[in-house]
């Protein structure tokens, strides 16, 4: 107990040091890859407090993130207002969405509750998509006026790596609270939880809005790192790579949709150096990892690792 | 003012047919989705990119015949007819491993032949768009409502009871049909009186997707056949099976033509965000039926 209590807190602390003083050595390209691997992690995470913690179906969960990074856009470029309005209205704008498309969809469960949910964030894209006059269409809107401190890469990187840790240490206390207890409850037995008085409904709109807003936040910190938005930020294939996020680390664990999307982000840049086609690629790894690891690649070596430990034990 | 300008009683008419030869469409192709759906319980998102496939090879076998009517005829037959195919070894080769495996895992497994899928169109046919045009016999216009109506969507408007109708035979005048039917309902009852459900599932996937081509191929000559047609169709029959009733292959009729009619009216009234209308209409009928119009195989 004790031994894993420490490398529970050692393996972030030194992992944390290492990014701190990334860019000091780093260059450009390497601190701008890390930035979006937090970025996607942190949306990833955010999914996976629905996905693995709750046990629903958001099949589209980048719409949040989509809508955040516009939401932020579209205060720093239309209006006057300070910074922190527009980082403000990030998480505002994705738990508002949340909460809209919540009302509708947690009246279902399991698949149908993902594939209406799929479909009306389809229904944002497709505003978000059509609407030039006010989003840029499919253009998009680029030359966002970001805050000088933070335009930089290494000053939009230790942003990032800010928000992000704060983001995942909140998101971590939440599952850990009376609230995050429950919302398992729910995942684990719905039926018997409405019984002892739980309002199952009500605790799966709050994690949907909670999960929409830290979407919502990534948004903005993908605003921050790149200077820009377009329509594809909210389109639902980019909802499956998080799935596939999730589902790579091991959506039973905390951490694991960050190195799902540290997986995945890398793939996505290396594999894209060499062929377009890079998609097909991960469609194969996908394809494998279904068929020969179920429970993701965290998930696996955690399940080899606790069956070792409980060998050594007895 | 444009409101009042366009909604005159004949151009409202002549939508509501336009509508209607989209239903034709988005029925043929949400009815395989549904019935994959109800008795494979696959959430099959590689339905969309199986009716794109079905529109390029409908277009590549009509150029490759001269692009005349006999090309594209038989274009018409041969490209459900591979598509069909390709999801019979997809089937036989893979998903058979997995039918007891979790929705989700399932889903993502179809996300992952949709990448595959779509890569290979881009391989195989590049990233140009192409168009087709119909065959001398349907090309033109007639005169409904005082208004041109193109030959081809008359044709379509003709050959969506046909299909309808031979889905109703296939479902509960044949064998297979009834079995799939009860495989839908309780599989291990049907396993346990001593009935193939593997072959039963094989067959059902295999008419499914045969509709997703059927789907792709007819609808080639209306629109610019290109990559990403699989998104829009895929996102859309979704909406239409769930409003429907999962499953239900009459919950899929009757959702596609809401979202066909409220879709060609709402042009009328909004073009730009006609496409708000069928959504505004399905979550309206959501909100007050959960499960879809139809009682849902699930």
């Amino acid at each position: 107990m004790t031994q894993s209590r420490f490398q529970a807190l050692v393996i972030p602390a030194v992992l944390l040091l290492a990014l701190a003083f990334l860019p000091q050595f780093g260059t450009r390209f390497y601190i701008y890859l890390v930035s979006l691997i937090l970025i996607q992690g942190l949306l990833a995470t955010s999914l996976n407090l629905l996905l693995g913690f709750g046990g629903m179906y958001q099949f589209h969960h980048a719409v949040f993130y989509g809508t955040g990074a516009y939401a932020t856009a579209l205060v720093l470029t239309k209006t006057g207002s300070p910074a922190w309005v527009a980082f403000a209205a990030a998480p505002l704008a994705g738990g508002i969405l949340s909460l809209l498309i919540g009302v509708v969809c947690v009246r279902l469960s399991k698949l149908y509750f993902g594939m209406l949910q799929i479909s009306l964030g389809s229904l944002v894209w497709t505003i978000v998509y059509r609407w030039y006059n006010f989003t840029g269409g499919d253009d998009g809107i680029h030359g966002i006026p970001v805050p000088d401190a933070i335009s930089s890469g290494v000053g939009a990187y230790y942003f990032t790596l800010a928000v992000t840790v704060v983001s995942l240490f909140i998101l971590y206390r939440i599952i850990r609270s009376p609230f995050g207890m429950t919302f398992q409850a729910v995942r684990d037995n719905p039926v018997r939880c409405e019984a002892i008085g739980v309002n199952v409904r009500v605790h799966q709109l709050i994690g949907m809005v909670i999960a929409g807003a830290f979407a919502g936040i990534a948004g903005s910190l993908f605003v921050t790192v790149e200077g820009s938005v377009f329509p594809e930020l909210m389109f639902w294939t980019l909802s499956l790579e998080i799935l596939i996020m999730c589902l790579l680390g091991g959506w039973f664990t905390f951490f694991g949709p960050m190195l799902g999307a540290a997986v995945i982000v890398s793939l996505q840049t290396f594999v894209g150096i060499y062929t377009e086609y890079w998609t097909m690629v991960l469609g194969i790894v996908l394809m494998m990892l279904i068929l020969l690891l179920p429970q993701g690649v965290l998930g696996f070596f955690m399940e080899r690792w606790i069956k070792i430990s409980r060998s050594e034990e007895n | 003012m444009d409101f009042a300008a366009n909604l005159t009683l004949s151009a409202l008419g002549q939508q509501i047919l336009v509508g209607l030869s989209r239903t034709t469409i988005l029925f043929i192709v949400a009815s395989g989705l549904s019935l994959v759906l109800g008795v494979l319980r696959i959430p099959n998102l590689a339905h969309g990119s199986l009716y794109m496939i079905g529109a390029f090879v409908t277009y590549s076998v009509a150029m490759a015949l001269g692009g005349g009517a006999f090309g594209f005829w038989l274009a018409l037959i041969v490209a459900p007819v591979l598509v069909a195919a390709v999801s019979f070894a997809v089937e036989r080769g893979i998903f058979r491993h997995l039918y007891d495996r979790e929705h989700l895992m399932l889903l993502l497994f179809t996300f992952s032949l949709t990448l595959v899928f779509n890569d290979m169109v881009k391989l195989i046919w590049g990233a140009d768009y192409r168009s087709l045009s119909p065959p001398e016999v349907l090309k033109g216009f007639v005169t409904i409502f005082g208004l041109p109506f193109p030959r081809y969507n008359l044709f379509l408007l003709m050959l969506g009871p046909v299909v309808a109708l031979g889905l109703w035979w296939l479902t509960n005048r044949t064998k297979i049909g009834k079995i799939a039917r009860a495989a839908a309902v309780d599989r291990e009852m049907v396993g346990a009186v001593g009935i193939n459900v593997s072959r039963v599932f094989s067959s059902v996937f295999v008419i499914g997707c045969f509709l997703a081509g059927l789907g792709g191929a007819l609808v080639a000559p209306t629109q610019n056949i290109t990559q990403g047609m699989d998104h829009a169709i895929i996102i859309e029959t979704f909406l239409i099976i769930i409003v429907g009733g999962l499953g239900n292959i009459w919950g899929a009729l009757l959702g596609a033509l809401i979202f066909g009619l409220t879709d060609s009216v709402g042009i009328l009234i909004c073009p730009q965000f006609a496409i708000v209308f069928p959504y505004a209409a399905v979550v309206t009928v959501l909100l007050v039926r959960p499960k879809g119009l139809l009682k849902s195989t699930w």
